[in-house]
């Protein structure tokens, strides 16, 4: 088997006496739809905050494309290819959209200003942004904002996007919206993580899910038999 | 252009203005003013720009005037060479301070650099060499042909320093590096997504404040022909390099030069007519109706007025 694009070995995350994650284990191919699930306080974020690095895993090793990350600082990471968006938006709120794009553009990708925004004006474009490019990050709308943390995880031209909740707290229709421009930037080549609670929104787009409990992996498979498992329907339900 | 032609032409200005006939108090006040120009344009570097904000200023400051010192009193070192080696002093304090923020921000990290100036104020108290709490008697050289007195020449020498300043500022704020610090004001977790070096980012902005700071400090005691630590570290300083930039603006580098342009004239004015209690009394009222009345400073203000007025 080819090497795998992302490998996580054995992780673990302690915060003082708490146990955040333990020895967990995955392993992603490029081009994949990966879907990670679990409860709340499940440990879904801290593993995401492992691998983009604004946690260091205590023990284990994250490799991406081969190569040992565990010790790169976050912005090092982003630069080999790791993007993700925030659960909760955190915008560059005293800049207009597109210089939120800006600033991934010249610090990822060493671009000027020409040509950083005419890539800027092509992502938001292909978002639905185009027209609120020059307003201000804080005149957006829920949905747009969520639009605009993945605009601004794709200015850095990722090999591996990692979603966190992007749909949580929208309206059926945005969840169709913001899962069409996910399956687009698959099909671009780009392989996505994606971090939901939204059942129907994961089950529909992940190829593969895994599922957190406690800070450990219980179960892992096809979204049809990830729904089937005892264990996970234990997690979720509590019966 | 834009910004070079006027910058020479108040330089040259300045020249001239220093070799007049000139009542001697103008660059008396004069200097203190443009002291703060320096002053609140290094501290926007890092309080503006990056978000960080500094209440250390007096420690950078009185590091510079005590390393002046140490050079004049030891070696008989010229003003340049005071001036130099004050930056110098203020930019390693300023990279100590940026690894303050690896652990601490907002008001934390406010509460740190206050700790700085009394940590520096305590040193030099006990320190012999310096004159400790006493202070020491300094005494200035002869005044450099063509200029009249000392204070003169002190005066076109912080001219050239402030436009030096900024002029840093404003090449801090266009650059790549002007947008990372934005990017860290706003959301530091997000920068450091984005790709943006925060860390390293934070100790080009600390230092490069904190020498400017140290720099501005450097000819004071030769401007008071005498140095004393109480007075050297005064929070008046960290003040008004704080409440300059709040009042004219921190997202621009013209901001700052605004705020203390008027804050301190304003002072200046006040010592001279009324009471030089009053002056300080100044600072807090102009601070307090600006927060409240226009929280984006001067700039910030006129800009709003144009937009509205252009619709």
């Amino acid at each position: 088997m080819a090497e795998s694009l992302l490998k996580v070995s054995g992780v673990s995350k302690h915060f003082g006496g708490f146990t955040a994650l333990s020895d967990v284990s995955l392993e992603i191919a490029a081009g994949e739809r990966f879907g990670l699930i679990g409860p709340n306080g499940s440990g879904k974020t801290t593993l995401i905050n492992c691998i983009s690095g604004l946690l260091r895993n205590d023990g284990g090793s994250i490799r991406f494309q081969g190569e040992n990350i565990s010790a790169l600082p976050a912005y090092q990471r982003t630069r080999r290819g790791i993007a993700r968006s925030f659960q909760v938006p955190r915008p560059f709120h005293t800049m207009s959209v597109l210089e939120n794009l800006l600033v991934p553009s010249a610090y990822v990708a060493h671009m000027k200003d020409t040509e950083g925004e005419a890539q800027a004006m092509d992502i938001l474009g292909s978002m639905g942004l185009a027209a609120k490019a020059g307003l201000h990050a804080n005149q957006l709308s829920q949905v747009e904002l969520r639009k605009l943390e993945l605009a601004r995880a794709m200015a850095a031209k990722p090999k591996l996007l990692i979603s966190d909740e992007a749909m949580a707290g929208l309206s059926g229709a945005e969840v169709d919206e913001v899962l069409a421009i996910l399956f687009k930037l698959n099909e671009a080549g780009i392989t996505i993580i994606m971090i939901e609670h939204i059942m129907q929104a994961v089950m529909r787009f992940s190829q593969r899910v895994v599922c957190l409990d406690a800070g450990k992996i219980i179960c892992e498979g096809t979204p049809a038999s990830i729904v089937q498992n005892a264990d996970v329907q234990k997690a979720y339900l509590g019966a | 252009m834009k910004f070079w032609l006027p910058a020479v032409v108040i330089v040259l200005a300045a020249a001239g203005v220093a070799v007049s006939r000139i009542n001697e108090y103008f660059f008396f006040a004069a200097f203190v003013v443009l002291t703060y120009v320096v002053l609140a344009t290094a501290w926007n570097i890092l309080g503006g720009y990056a978000g960080y904000v500094n209440f250390g200023t007096s420690a950078f400051f009185g590091v510079g005037a005590y390393t002046a010192v140490v050079l004049f009193k030891w070696l008989g070192a010229p003003l340049a060479v005071q001036i130099a080696a004050g930056a110098a002093m203020g930019a390693l304090l300023g990279f100590g301070v940026g690894m303050l923020t690896l652990r601490l921000r907002g008001i934390f990290f406010a509460i740190a650099t206050v700790a700085v100036i009394f940590i520096m104020e305590t040193l030099m108290i006990n320190w012999r060499y310096v004159g400790g709490a006493t202070g020491l008697q300094l005494l200035r050289p002869e005044a450099m042909a063509p200029f009249g007195s000392y204070t003169r020449m002190l005066f076109l020498v912080m001219t050239v320093m402030a436009v030096a300043a900024v002029a840093l500022a404003r090449y801090v704020q266009t650059s790549w590096i002007g947008r990372g610090l934005r990017a860290i004001r706003d959301s530091e977790e997000a920068a450091e997504a984005s790709g943006v070096p925060t860390l390293r980012l934070k100790l080009v902005a600390c230092v490069l404040s904190g020498a400017l700071m140290g720099a501005a400090g450097a000819p004071m005691p030769m401007y008071l022909s005498f140095i004393e630590p109480a007075s050297t570290f005064s929070l008046n300083y960290a003040i008004g390099a704080l409440a300059a930039p709040m009042i004219g603006g921190t997202t621009h580098w013209l901001g700052p030069v605004v705020g203390a342009l008027l804050l301190v004239t304003i002072q200046q004015i006040v010592t001279v007519t009324i009471s030089s209690e009053i002056n300080v009394l100044v600072v807090g009222v102009l601070l307090v109706l600006f927060v409240v009345l226009a929280p984006d400073g001067i700039l910030g203000f006129f800009k709003r007025w144009l937009r509205a007025s252009s619709r």
